[in-house]
């Protein structure tokens, strides 16, 4: 019999399952990569069997390679720019908490971002970089740090009037040291929450733009291509096309926010009390 | 009374700055785009079949040739005296597009935003009240499932079952194709909005709900609910007397946030569905570089979602007696 895992156990074992089956599913979509782009007019708009789990598309390209491939993108791109979000979050709260002349600015900066509808701001972000990859990366990742900068920005000022803060300060250590070991200790695990509950808007607003055309080119085999072209063959029945791959963006997203989870009742075990 | 006022005025300057930062914004994100308008409306080939004053003349009408300060100068002036350009697709003053497009979209959107917030404070509200037990736990479930649906991939599916499938909805647009307008009864109108308002509410509901839930789960954690359940106050007085009162605020702020979702969601539903609102303009808009109206729209939608902020900030000294008697300084 083995033995009954604790919550914190079980957790952690969901968390790197989670990971594992996502990084599976990034490496399968580039490893399909080429899979996904070969069309074979002799198997075109199948449905489902057993053989092409998802179908074929009109052109008989296998909708299984296609949407591994998107997937792997989706993750890849949600990657990025959760990352430089994260960076840019952590730069600005930082430098709002130092400055109160900084604070009024950023704060109206962010009330700014956060005035205009996300999705506009990302179309917008993305025609200034002239669409295409690198405009949907840079409006994502430019449009998604406000929440994350203002967590940290109240994190901060909160943490300076900390008690053993203060103490610590008292006690003559200098102010590298505080940061280092009482603030950054502290900070790290809200950062990595907020980090991996970027990953899901990231990967939800890149597939949107991508579905409206500002996004990835639409050779690329990602999930927004593959559902704005879906689109066109709904009304003669071809449900298999748009229901599949949307159904893994959604699985995937799933997974991202239920890791965000996990993993904050591991870092912030006052979350989950009771 | 006074320093209501006050505060209202100082938002008011606030909200008034901030449009004019977005107006700069977007204007210079437009201009910093390396897509030259000529190229995707026009075409290549067209281009290159054109004798060059055409396409000086062109590139006079799309705006390629005014020094980008001088354009939003220009635009600026224009705005304060309530004319925001002419679209350069539609071809008509850049006003009446948004208000056509508006009129169509705001009652979509009107509905969606009252709907997803019925049905997410009651989802929020019921979850937190049971918390940990198994309606908590299904419709976290759910919320977690909707939160993580992308809006246009719920609208193909509900268009796949209700429109394909069954064939009981309409596909798109707001009005049957092939009648006069005057011939568009209400109920052809309802039917059209039928399925993109679902999907707005739907996918705006789970944020409030699960928001909701914490908030009602901290309320029924403090002091006081303790205290009235020792008193020997029933379950269902708990949550009415004290939950319900000491969520509304967390739930106007919520409420109001949620415009701008609703409002990023409708370009995505409408331009499924092909529901000829504000959406569906600012897509077209952005796909063909139409500067004065992708600006325009964007003016008008901040607009919309800061008045939303300032009603919030409003509301709150209503509900709230501690705020209406100046304890709040912001």
């Amino acid at each position: 019999m083995t033995p009954r895992l604790n919550q914190r156990q079980r957790a952690l074992a969901l968390l790197i399952g989670a990971a594992i089956l996502l990084m599976l599913i990034a490496i399968a979509g580039l490893c399909l990569n080429q899979a996904a782009l070969i069309t074979d007019f002799s198997r075109k708009n199948l449905p489902p069997s057993l053989e092409m789990p998802f179908g074929t598309d009109w052109m008989g390209r296998d909708m299984l390679a296609r949407t591994l491939t998107g997937l792997s993108l989706s993750i890849r791109i949600g990657l990025l720019t959760a990352g430089i979000s994260a960076v840019v979050a952590t730069i600005l709260g930082g430098a709002a908490a130092m400055d109160r002349r900084l604070d009024a600015a950023l704060s109206w900066c962010i009330d700014l971002v956060m005035g205009i509808p996300h999705i506009l701001l990302v179309i917008l972000i993305s025609i200034a970089c002239g669409r295409g990859a690198a405009g949907v990366t840079a409006g994502v990742a430019l449009s998604h740090w406000t929440s994350l900068a203002r967590l940290i920005r109240g994190e901060i000022l909160q943490l300076r009037q900390a008690p053993y803060i203060l103490a610590a300060q008292k006690l003559g250590i200098s102010k590298a040291r505080i940061i280092q070991v009482h603030m950054l200790s502290h900070l790290l695990p809200q950062l990595l929450t907020g980090l991996v509950l970027l990953f899901p808007h990231a990967i939800l607003h890149e597939a949107s733009v991508t579905f409206l055309g500002f996004g990835l080119s639409p050779e690329q085999p990602a999930i927004g291509v593959i559902l704005s072209e879906s689109m066109r063959y709904l009304t003669t029945g071809k449900w298999w096309l748009a229901l599949f791959p949307g159904g893994a963006l959604v699985a995937v997203v799933a997974l991202f926010a239920q890791m965000g989870q996990y993993l904050r009742a591991l870092l912030d075990p006052a979350s989950v009390h009771g | 009374m006074k320093h209501r006022l006050q505060f209202a005025g100082k938002k008011l300057l606030r909200m008034i700055t901030l449009l004019l930062g977005v107006s700069l914004v977007t204007f210079l994100l437009m201009a910093a785009s390396p897509l030259d308008p000529l190229q995707t409306n026009v075409g290549q080939a067209a281009l290159g079949s054109m004798r060059p004053e055409q396409i000086a003349r062109l590139e006079a009408y799309w705006g390629v040739d005014t020094p980008p300060v001088q354009r939003y100068l220009g635009w600026l002036s224009g705005f304060v005296r309530g004319d925001l350009g002419t679209s350069l697709l539609y071809r008509q003053p850049v006003t009446q597009v948004i208000a056509q497009r508006l009129s169509s979209s705001l009652w979509l959107m009107a509905v969606a935003w009252v709907f997803s917030g019925v049905l997410g404070m009651a989802l929020g509200v019921l979850a937190g009240a049971c918390q940990d037990r198994l309606p908590d736990r299904l419709i976290r479930g759910w919320c977690l499932l909707v939160s993580s649906t992308p809006a246009f991939w719920l609208a193909l599916l509900l268009m796949m079952i209700f429109s394909v499938w069954l064939g009981v909805l309409p596909i798109g647009l707001s009005v049957p194709i092939g009648t006069e307008t005057a011939a568009v009864t209400l109920i052809d109108r309802l039917r059209h909005a039928a399925l993109p308002a679902l999907t707005l509410s739907v996918t705006g509901s789970a944020g409030i709900a699960l928001h909701t839930r914490e908030k009602l789960v901290e309320v029924l954690e403090c002091d006081y609910i303790l205290f009235a359940r020792a008193r020997g106050e029933s379950a269902k007085s708990i949550l009415l007397r004290h939950g319900l009162r000491n969520v509304a605020l967390p739930g106007i702020t919520l409420q109001f946030a949620s415009i701008s979702e609703i409002f990023g969601g409708s370009v995505l539903v409408e331009q499924v569905f092909s529901y000829p609102g504000l959406g569906q303009a600012a897509v077209t808009a952005g796909l063909g570089s139409d500067l004065p109206l992708l600006l325009g729209i964007t003016v008008i939608s901040a607009a919309i979602v800061f008045g939303g902020n300032l009603a919030a900030d409003l509301l709150y000294g209503a509900v709230d007696p501690k705020i209406r008697r100046g304890a709040a300084r912001t």
